[in-house]
């Protein structure tokens, strides 16, 4: 296997967008950097991802999502940056040590700073409450893809596919290069997530959009035989031999819970300051696990900023960090981040503070001098300039 | 993919047992161990397809059982046999002992007679507790609790490791297992029994039912009438997150009415935290359907015992069906002059009975033969929270499934030997793979190569067709 140090520079855990542009900023500003992926390969969710668009801010141009994991990749690598693939980061301990566990059996790992950029993934049956009985054939959209861009299988003929968010497109793409034949694609609300015009696809590709429709029960007992569907409280079913469950993003935390780190019931993923630092400071954290979803270029920017902070952080640029998060005042907001602000002493990894609605909201947001009216629904950004860190993050409704 | 050939015409056993559910793996086991020829016969395609897939996992010390039954004098026994082999053949236990909640003034005033009810049992290590000592044993309970007793003995197992093991050790002492192998009827000559299953006739001198959910047709099938009607009970959990599991100490029970033992709260022996079961009588025998409207109530049952569960995140939902009868105790059958017992209506504490119960019914059936004089003994694989674990040795090829740390090595060993896994469930219940936060999300791929060719229901489906995608226990 790889030889891994025992002690490091900067340790990055996660080889997705966010860890591999961590790592080659890093190396562009001198430092020893090493890299850990779980996987065979680095590259993250757009290893399965055999559609675009990725690529725009990193590459300046569009790509299909597995190219775009090797260019990530080889350029990491091609800067220097030491990557380690099957190796499981399974703790994480006070002040930077993280174990390991590699076919070579468990290992210890001390560094001055670690970049946590393990990701994000959707959420599961349990949580959604779906009735019935628990056959083969219910997916979520990275495992879908998973079977047929790595293994080339195709799970099921004519599925349903629940939800609109912008990823439940992907899962269509990916159905129509697997020759698989989606009967309906089921939403809740009275229209769909993602912004136009993804809602053109579905009728591009003759799958009915069913809105304002609940999936309430799965039947069948080796595989999925049909769903059981709800419309203005009317009940009808469905047969079909899959369900791809999409979206409802969550920060893949297990680490972090496990740890002495603080996890923020907002984002559900680890409390950073505006430098990214966690409530250890000897640990950051980008990318997706901030905050479920954005976009893979997003996730890049956000390593590299947190680079640069880790960087400067080295070399005792950066200020201690606040014992506590920062004063909400109102109601209406699901997250906002970060949660915590340093005395502004260096050029902070995020100059915006992001936020999200809980559900529609409609008001005044402040925080410091910045303020704004917004009108906006929860899957929306809403952000303001980072305020001073005495300020009070108020929305009025 | 190892699996029995069908016996040739000739080949006469000393016992078929019918149904490799947790009863069956037990019996067939006892059975060789005293010296018997066996065939184990299970119609699904892999064992533990019936009630056995979902129970709470809880090892009983039958304190609640009723006095002087057969099934508490089987507890007690299996009980006790567990204990003793438990180390041999790597089988956990979480030794975390249960308490028995009042809520109410009623059900406080229950709680002597019950402590009465455990000493007459021969448990006699219970012990009252105050409010608040039982804040101090349990700070997460909520404060509304009145009063309650620890009984010690009580402890969380693996409900799969344990069949297997008795399966296991059964086939490595020379018994044969036929899955994809239903009995479909059968005749006793005075001598001997044929019996005929979808996969041709065999013959065995002795026969044992221990077909759990579907008993009482079996009876009927081999001797034309049955003493007992199953009535199935439905039992659905709700799963929390590893991070939970720190909530709960010991094993939380209601005071018990008189159908049911209620919802208890409890960690499992992989770390995470459940809730349940209900009891809800059906006729369908198969299907346990999930309630959403149900596992909604026991999440806030959960809260209502533990505030702090309020805030986690659940893993998974899972439901059982109990093989109940229209009564209560055990319905173990025997039918004299024909060679045969039924082990039926093992209703909702089989997980700790089977050793106890095996034996009672080698002596019911007493087939003769001389014991072992020095059985092999299989090791398991260790899959409990706090192992040790495969992924914390070198050589064991790689994690496969993240979330529970299931490493290629265990994955490869479990589709592999005499009990290879046979389906994507019973892969399942053998490694934990998928079983995790993320449900498959990351290792559903991995584990479709991994697996591939090697299932009887494979991942990837007949023409190329991949079948079980993902989730399913
Ligand atoms: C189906 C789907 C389609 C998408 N389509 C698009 C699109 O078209 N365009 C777009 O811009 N974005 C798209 N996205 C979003 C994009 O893929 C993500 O924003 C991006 O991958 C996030 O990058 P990340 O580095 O934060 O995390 P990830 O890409 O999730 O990478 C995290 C990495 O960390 C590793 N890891 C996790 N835990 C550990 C551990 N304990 N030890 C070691 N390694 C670990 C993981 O194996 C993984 O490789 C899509 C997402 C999905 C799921
Ligand atoms: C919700 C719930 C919670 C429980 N909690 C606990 C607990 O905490 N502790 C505890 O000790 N117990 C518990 N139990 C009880 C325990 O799970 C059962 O007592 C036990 O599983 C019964 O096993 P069995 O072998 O009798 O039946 P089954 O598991 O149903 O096995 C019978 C087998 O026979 C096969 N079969 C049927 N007909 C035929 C045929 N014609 N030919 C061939 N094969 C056939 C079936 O496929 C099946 O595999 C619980 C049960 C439930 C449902």
């Amino acid at each position: 296997m790889t030889d891994l140090p025992r002690h490091c520079d900067v340790l990055i855990v996660g080889g997705g967008p966010a860890g591999l542009a961590a790592a080659r900023r890093l190396r562009a500003l001198g430092r020893e950097v090493h890299l850990l992926e779980r996987e065979p390969e680095t590259g993250g969710i757009p290893r399965h991802c055999a559609h675009s668009p990725y690529g725009f801010r990193e590459f300046r141009r569009p790509m299909l999502g597995p190219a775009y994991a090797r260019a990530l990749g080889a350029a990491a690598q091609q800067a220097g940056a030491r990557i380690h693939v099957g190796v499981t980061v399974t703790r994480l301990l006070p002040g930077g040590t993280v174990e390991v566990t590699s076919p070579a059996g468990p290992a210890r790992i001390t560094a001055r700073a670690v970049i946590l950029a393990m990701g994000a993934r959707e959420t599961a049956r349990a949580p959604r409450m779906i009735g019935g009985t628990k056959p083969g054939g219910i997916l979520n959209t990275g495992a879908l893809q998973g079977l047929v861009h790595l293994q080339g299988l195709r799970p099921f003929r004519r599925p349903v596919i629940l939800g609109t968010e912008l990823v439940a497109f992907s899962a269509l793409l990916t159905c129509r290069q697997a020759g698989i034949r989606p009967l309906a694609m089921i939403e809740p609300a009275s229209r769909i997530t993602a912004r136009q015009p993804a809602g053109m696809l579905p009728r591009a590709m003759g799958v009915p959009l069913r809105l304002g429709t609940a999936l309430v029960a799965i039947h069948g007992s080796d595989r999925v035989e049909a769903v059981t569907l709800s419309h203005d409280g009317t009940r009808s079913e469905l047969e079909t031999d899959g369900v791809i469950l999409t979206g409802g993003f969550r920060p893949e935390t297990a680490l972090i819970r496990g740890s002495h780190l603080r996890i923020d019931p907002g984002t559900r993923g680890p409390e950073i300051d505006q430098y990214g630092r966690c409530s250890d400071p000897a640990y950051f954290a980008a990318g997706n696990l901030l905050r479920g979803v954005e976009t893979a270029g997003h996730c890049w920017s956000e390593g590299r900023a947190v680079a640069d902070a880790a960087h400067r952080a080295l070399a005792g640029e950066l200020p201690e960090i606040a014992e506590t998060p920062f004063a909400v005042e109102g109601a209406g907001l699901a997250w906002h981040l970060p949660q915590r602000l340093a005395p502004d002493a260096a050029p902070p990894a995020f100059r915006r503070l992001s936020m999200r609605a809980a559900g529609p909201l409609s008001g005044r947001i402040s925080a410091g001098r910045a303020s704004a009216s917004v009108s906006t629904r929860p899957e929306r950004r809403i952000s303001l300039p980072l305020p001073a860190p005495d300020a009070v993050l108020r929305i009025e409704t | 993919m190892t699996e029995t050939s069908f016996p040739p015409k000739t080949q006469i056993f000393d016992a078929a047992v019918i149904g490799a559910g947790i009863v069956g793996c037990a019996i067939a086991r006892r059975l060789v161990l005293d010296g018997l020829r066996v065939v184990v016969l299970e119609r699904a395609p892999d064992i533990l397809d019936g009630a056995s897939k979902a129970n709470s996992a809880i090892l009983h010390t039958g304190f609640d059982a009723p006095p002087g039954s057969l099934e508490l004098d089987c507890i007690r026994r299996g009980h006790e046999e567990y204990l003793e082999i438990r180390d041999r053949m790597n089988l956990p236990l979480d030794r975390c002992g249960a308490l028995v909640l009042a809520w109410d003034e009623a059900q406080e005033a229950k709680l002597p007679e019950l402590v009465a009810q455990a000493e007459e049992n021969g448990v006699t290590d219970t012990r009252m507790l105050s409010r608040a000592e039982l804040l101090a044993a349990e700070p997460g309970l909520a404060p509304g609790i009145r009063a309650g007793f620890r009984v010690p003995g009580e402890s969380l197992i693996d409900p799969w490791s344990a069949p297997h093991a008795y399966l296991l050790q059964a086939l490595e002492n020379g018994a044969s297992l036929l899955r994809g192998c239903a009995v479909t009827g059968g005749g006793f000559d005075g001598t001997a029994w044929r019996l005929e299953t979808t996969r041709g006739a065999l013959r065995a001198t002795h026969v044992v039912n221990a077909a759990g959910l579907h008993g009482d047709r079996l009876d009927r099938l081999l001797h034309g009438e049955s003493r007992f009607e199953i009535r199935p009970r439905k039992g659905q959990f709700v799963v929390f997150d590893k991070t939970a599991a720190r909530l709960a100490r010991h094993i939380l029970l209601p005071v018990p009415t008189a159908t049911t033992k209620g919802i208890v709260v409890c960690r499992t022996i992989w770390g995470n935290l459940l809730v349940g079961p209900t009891a809800e009588e059906q006729a369908d025998r198969d299907t346990a359907a999930l309630v959403p409207e149900t596992l909604e109530m026991l999440v806030a049952k959960g809260a209502e015992i533990l505030p702090a569960l309020a805030g986690e995140e659940i893993t998974t939902v899972y439901a059982g069906l109990r093989p109940a009868t229209e009564e209560k105790p055990y319905r173990v059958e025997t039918w004299p002059g024909r060679n045969a017992v039924t082990a039926g209506g093992i209703r909702s504490t089989g997980l700790s009975a089977a050793l106890g119960l095996a034996r009672h019914v080698s002596g019911l059936l007493a087939a003769g033969g001389t014991p072992l004089p020095d059985p092999a003994w299989p090791v398991m694989p260790m899959l409990a929270e706090d192992g040790p674990r495969d992924w914390q040795c070198p050589g064991n090829g790689g994690i496969l499934c993240h979330c529970e740390l299931v490493t290629r090595r265990e994955v490869d060993q479990a589709l592999s030997g005499p009990l290879a896994a046979r389906s994507l469930a019973g892969l399942k219940r053998r490694t934990r793979a998928t079983m995790g936060r993320c449900q498959g999300f990351y290792c559903s791929a991995a584990l479709a190569e991994a697996s591939a060719g090697r299932l009887a229901r494979p991942m990837t489906g007949p023409a190329g067709i991949p079948a079980d995608g993902g989730h399913d226990d």
